[in-house]
């Protein structure tokens, strides 16, 4: 680990204009990744802005239901709040999915939705990896590739992006506020992430200095229930296999609403359209959810040992939105 | 031989060092501060195989802090080890990827990591091979496997009596490389004081450290003192000296400074040793009661090009099953690969996953109840020795565990057990591993003061080794364990032996019991049974006693139930209890005992469900390389976990007529699951780990 510069940031404004002006600047927040990947070598930064006291920690529900979440909110913090844990129990489900209590407690949103494919060559700077060397080439398409991704990978780069949270965020339409030099704008959470291409070391749309400041979730229908489900080889302390969020609202047994996205199946969470389309109107029934999951599945292009995460992430996809549909999580 | 009376013995005593582990007083290795403390950090090599072509320093020297960069080039010479992987930096041939190709030394810890950091070396790459296979072409017979055991045994003639069985079954069972992982490093603070060395080591026999080291530098063993005062668990990895123990004591010769060395979790994989994969193939032949009339083991695995350890997991079907006709077989071939070595129950651990997995296959062919197969093939003495049993108590192990558990209430058909989208199951599987003991040295002493003090060069490793003693000696001395102080890990105590092979209480407590009850004699006989002015010290010496042997085959035996559920869904698989029934002998400290067994019992779930390390055949290391991909389980893996034990009364093990604990709990736990598992869902899972995605390709097929 090389020596660096560590700066704490009185505001927002101030440490974009610290960061941006460093190309070798990094935020630190709760540094759960962050300070792991320094260690192993794969971050060397010159300089830390820390932003744990200058970003907002706190939850706000607005009077139609929205909530805006400051990026600096403990995950722990955001699964125990009311309107989440009521309200928005995908969230709540997903974030207490991962982790371990510890993590929880320091990791903060803006962090979680930043935080960095645990590919294990991503992580072994011995190793050639094309987002952490671009051009070294990517040997998790011959090598170990399990965990990997099935969905809008390259033969550049077959990461996922490992947060639980995320896969929530994106279903419930969430958005991220940035701050950058050129003033403030919101992209959703769903389209935060890039997937690899040719380019598998662009990971998100932010640019060098954009600070994320705030979570916005907006208000839910009435009727509209969520879930999250993650499948995992131990019970805790484990990435998904793939896990599943869904928010669904059914009107007379017929889907009125659904949004739906896979968890560790890409390098972003994938906000699964095509069996959104496929749904709306459709009965609520588990071979309606079932034809859905396969619809978005068709485009899944598995690698020798991850094939598995198919009739997975069906499965978790068809159990969620029955169990939605039949009222049992809401 | 002499039994001790008991009091101590017996009771559930809380471990004497509990308080300070909990409040985090007691100091592991690296945490005893040595003023004017070096650290250092390795340079692992990045290459499966070759020859470090030069390695380039200047770089690294000039980081702020740097001391020096050991290299094969300017590393202290060494003398030849027995153990060719303590050989660090004493040629530049790479036999593995992550062996030690350079050692940065520093001022402090994050200097050594950016000195090691900048270290370039160059190497020149030969072609690796490290892919395991049961068929590889290099595939070879050793002289013996691990422990001594010949390589192969036959009896009768398996052929024939298997061609003219009722019932044949031919499976082949695979388990992966397995790592130990103990939560402490391995960490060494080495600090020499002209031609004296002191070291604080994590290693599981600080007497083998000792010797190790003196062997190695040239040194009078009396010249060097290993303390290993607290170990944060080892399961065989620290069993015997490793590369940072060797390397920490050079470094510390070379900057002339005490030197700290605390392998990095990621380098623990390379360079303490792992459990080798292993493909087993098992034939029984039996009539239609599930009597075995033949049965053959046959065993491949791989070790490294620097050390060869063949995992001998054929051995315990020598133990187990009464069969006429048995072949038992140990094939390996040697890898660019890192060298394995001990780990929880070496042999009998991979070794009876297969075979009871083969049993309780056989007792599906037969129709007979797995319970009701094993018991119909008792032996009346050990299977491939013919000698008696000096106890036995597998049957007593399954009847009990299976009242118990409930076992009988079982419907035996697989695969119908529904609980909404739950698959639930049953199994049971048999446990054993061998009664060890080496000689040691203990002293007892009558303090003037009151009191007693016994000492013995024992490593408490996390299993209550020290209280146990005090308990031991307790009972000896006829005098109640709060008088009794007991102090191990420093190698200028009596030379004891390692902590391994479910060996240690049985080891070390024989010494302390002999110098207890040769004190007492002396006190009672010579001072009229109270201390004299200075105080007493006796010794013992227990290797007569040990080389004596015994005419008897000395096992402990155990059974196994568990029941899992299965997601029909996803594949995941959750334990929803276990259950360990023992006979291990006298059982000394129930509370420390049920620790060990419901420890061993964990790290077998881990082995059916979740550990595993991948080889990486591009660079020839083990992908899984830090606690975050290597799956150990957590508390929320872990389900309500009941362990009883069968009290054996053995009067041909030790004076404390106990049998060794440390390490049966593991054995057999993986099969008992796996066979619960056959019962859920109707499909034999033969490799291990069974992760969600096998499950959910089995249950697709079925």
């Amino acid at each position: 680990m090389k020596g660096f510069d560590y700066r704490r940031a009185g505001d927002p404004a101030g440490a974009v204009a610290a960061v941006a002006a460093a190309p070798g600047a990094r935020y630190l927040a709760g540094g759960t990744n962050l300070v792991d990947l320094m260690k192993l070598g794969v971050e060397a930064p010159d300089l830390l802005v820390d932003v744990g006291r200058a970003l907002d920690d706190r939850i706000e529900e607005g009077p139609d239901g929205s909530v805006r979440i400051g990026a600096a909110v403990r995950n722990s913090d955001l699964a125990a709040h009311p309107a989440v844990r009521r309200r928005r129990p995908a969230l709540s489900q997903a974030l207490l999915a991962g982790a371990s209590g510890q993590l929880r407690n320091t990791a903060t949103v803006g962090g979680n939705l930043l935080q960095r494919t645990r590919c294990p060559y991503f992580q072994d700077i011995t190793k050639p990896c094309n987002r952490r060397d671009p051009g070294s080439g990517c040997p998790a398409v011959e090598g170990a590739h399990r965990d990997l991704a099935i969905l809008g990978a390259s033969d550049q780069c077959v990461a996922t992006h490992p947060s639980d949270m995320a896969v929530a965020l994106a279903a419930l339409d969430a958005e991220a506020v940035v701050l950058g030099t050129a003033g403030q704008r919101t992209v959703p959470v769903a389209e935060l992430h890039r997937l690899p291409g040719d380019h598998p070391e662009r990971e998100t749309v932010l640019e060098h200095g954009d600070l994320i400041t705030d979570v916005l979730l907006p208000a839910l229908p009435p009727g509209a229930r969520s879930g999250y489900r993650k499948a995992r080889d131990r019970a805790s302390y484990a990435f998904a296999l793939a896990s599943v969020a869904a928010v669904l609202e059914v009107r007379e047994g017929s889907v009125h609403r659904v949004a739906l996205a896979f968890g560790a199946v890409a390098a972003r969470p994938w906000r699964a359209r095509t069996a959104e389309e496929a749904l709306r109107g459709a009965p609520a029934t588990a071979e309606s959810f079932a034809r859905a999951a396969d619809a978005e599945l068709a485009a899944a292009r598995p690698l020798r040992d991850n094939g598995y995460k198919v009739p997975l992430t069906r499965n978790l996809t068809v159990r969620l939105l029955t169990d939605l549909a039949e009222g049992a999580s809401r | 031989m002499s039994t001790t009376s008991s009091r101590a013995l017996g009771t559930p005593l809380r471990r004497v060092e509990g308080r300070a582990k909990a409040t985090g007083t007691a100091r592991y290795a690296v945490e005893h501060s040595a003023p004017g403390a070096a650290y250092a950090w390795p340079v692992p090599a990045t290459v499966a195989r070759g020859a470090v072509t030069a390695v380039h320093c200047a770089d690294a020297l000039a980081e702020p802090g740097a001391l020096a960069v050991l290299t094969h080039e300017n590393a202290p010479r060494l003398r030849e080890p027995q153990d060719a992987t303590l050989a660090v930096l004493q040629s530049p041939e790479i036999a593995h990827r992550g062996q030690v190709a350079a050692l940065a030394v520093a001022e402090t810890l994050e200097a050594a990591r950016a000195c090691a950091a900048a270290v370039r070396v160059e190497y020149a790459q030969l072609p690796h091979d490290v892919v395991f296979r049961a068929d590889h072409p290099r595939l070879y017979a050793p002289e013996q496997v691990n422990a001594g055991y010949p390589t192969d045994r036959e009896r009768g003639g398996f052929d024939a009596a298997y061609a003219a069985a009722a019932v044949q079954l031919d499976a082949t069972y695979r388990t992966p490389p397995l790592h130990n992982h103990p939560m402490e490093p391995h960490a060494t603070v080495a600090e020499w004081d002209g031609s004296r060395l002191l070291v604080r080591d994590s290693d599981q026999g600080s007497s083998d450290a000792r010797r190790t080291l003196a062997d190695l530098f040239g040194l009078d063993p009396e010249d060097v003192l290993v303390v290993s005062e607290h170990v944060g668990g080892g399961f065989g990895s620290k069993g015997t000296p490793r590369p940072q123990l060797v390397l920490a004591a050079m470094a510390a010769r070379v900057v002339q400074r005490p030197v700290k060395l605390a392998l990095p979790r990621r380098l623990l994989a390379p360079l303490t040793g792992h459990r080798a994969p292993t493909v087993q193939r098992v034939r029984i032949g039996a009539d239609r009661d599930g009597r075995i009339t033949a049965l053959a083991h046959e065993s491949a695995t791989c070790t490294s090009t620097v050390r060869e350890f063949v995992e001998q997991s054929s051995v315990p079907s020598r133990v187990m099953y009464a069969s006429p006709n048995s072949r038992t077989t140990h094939r390996v071939v040697a890898l660019n690969l890192p060298s394995p070595s001990w780990m929880r129950a070496p042999g009998e651990c991979p070794g009876m996953f297969a075979l009871e997995s083969a049993v309780d296959e056989l007792a599906e062919a037969c129709g007979v109840d797995p319970v009701e197969l094993r018991i119909r093939n008792e032996p009346d003495a050990e299977p491939d020795s013919g000698r008696p049993f000096s106890s036995r108590g597998l049957v007593a192990c399954l009847r009990e565990g299976a009242r118990r558990f409930g076992w009988h209430d079982r419907d035996p058909r697989p695969g119908v057990h529904r609980e909404g989208g739950l698959l639930l199951g049953t199994g049971v599987a048999a446990a054993t591993y061998p009664v060890y003991a080496s000689p040691c040295a203990a002293e007892a002493r009558a303090e003037p003061g009151g009191g007693f003090t016994v000492g013995i060069n024992a490593t408490d490793i996390g299993t209550g080794a020290r209280t146990v003693l005090g308990q031991i000696a307790a009972d000896a001395l006829g005098v109640p364990a709060d008088t009794v102080r007991a102090l191990v890990g420093r190698s200028d105590l009596p030379r004891a032996s390692v902590a391994g092979g479910s060996s240690g209480t049985a080891s070390w407590g024989w010494a302390v019991h002999k110098a207890c009850r040769e004190l007492r004699l002396r006190l009672d006989r010579d001072h009229g049974g109270a201390v004299p002015p200075g105080g007493l010290t006796v010794t013992a010496d227990t290797t007569e006693d040990v080389r004596a042997g015994s005419e008897y085959a000395r096992h402990a035996f155990g059974a196994h139930f568990a029941e899992v559920q299965v997601d029909t869904g996803t594949g995941e698989v959750r334990v929803r209890r276990m259950l360990g029934m023992f006979a291990a002998g006298r059982i000394l400290n129930p509370r420390t005992a049920r620790s060990q067994f419901i420890g061993g019992m964990t790290m077998g779930l881990g082995m059916a469900l979740l550990e595993g390390s991948t080889v990486d055949p591009r660079f020839g290391d083990h992908v899984e390389a830090d606690l975050a991909s290597y799956h150990v389980p957590t508390c929320a893996d872990v389900p309500d976990i009941e362990v009883g034990w069968i009290d054996e009364e053995d009067p041909h093990l030790n004076p404390m007529g106990s049998k060794g604990i440390g390490e049966i709990g593991i054995v057999g736990a993986a099969a008992a699951l796996t066979n619960a598992l056959h019962h859920a869902v109707g499909h034999r899972f033969r490799t291990l780990p069974v992760h969600p995605d096998t499950v959910l390709a089995a249950l697709g097929a079925l």
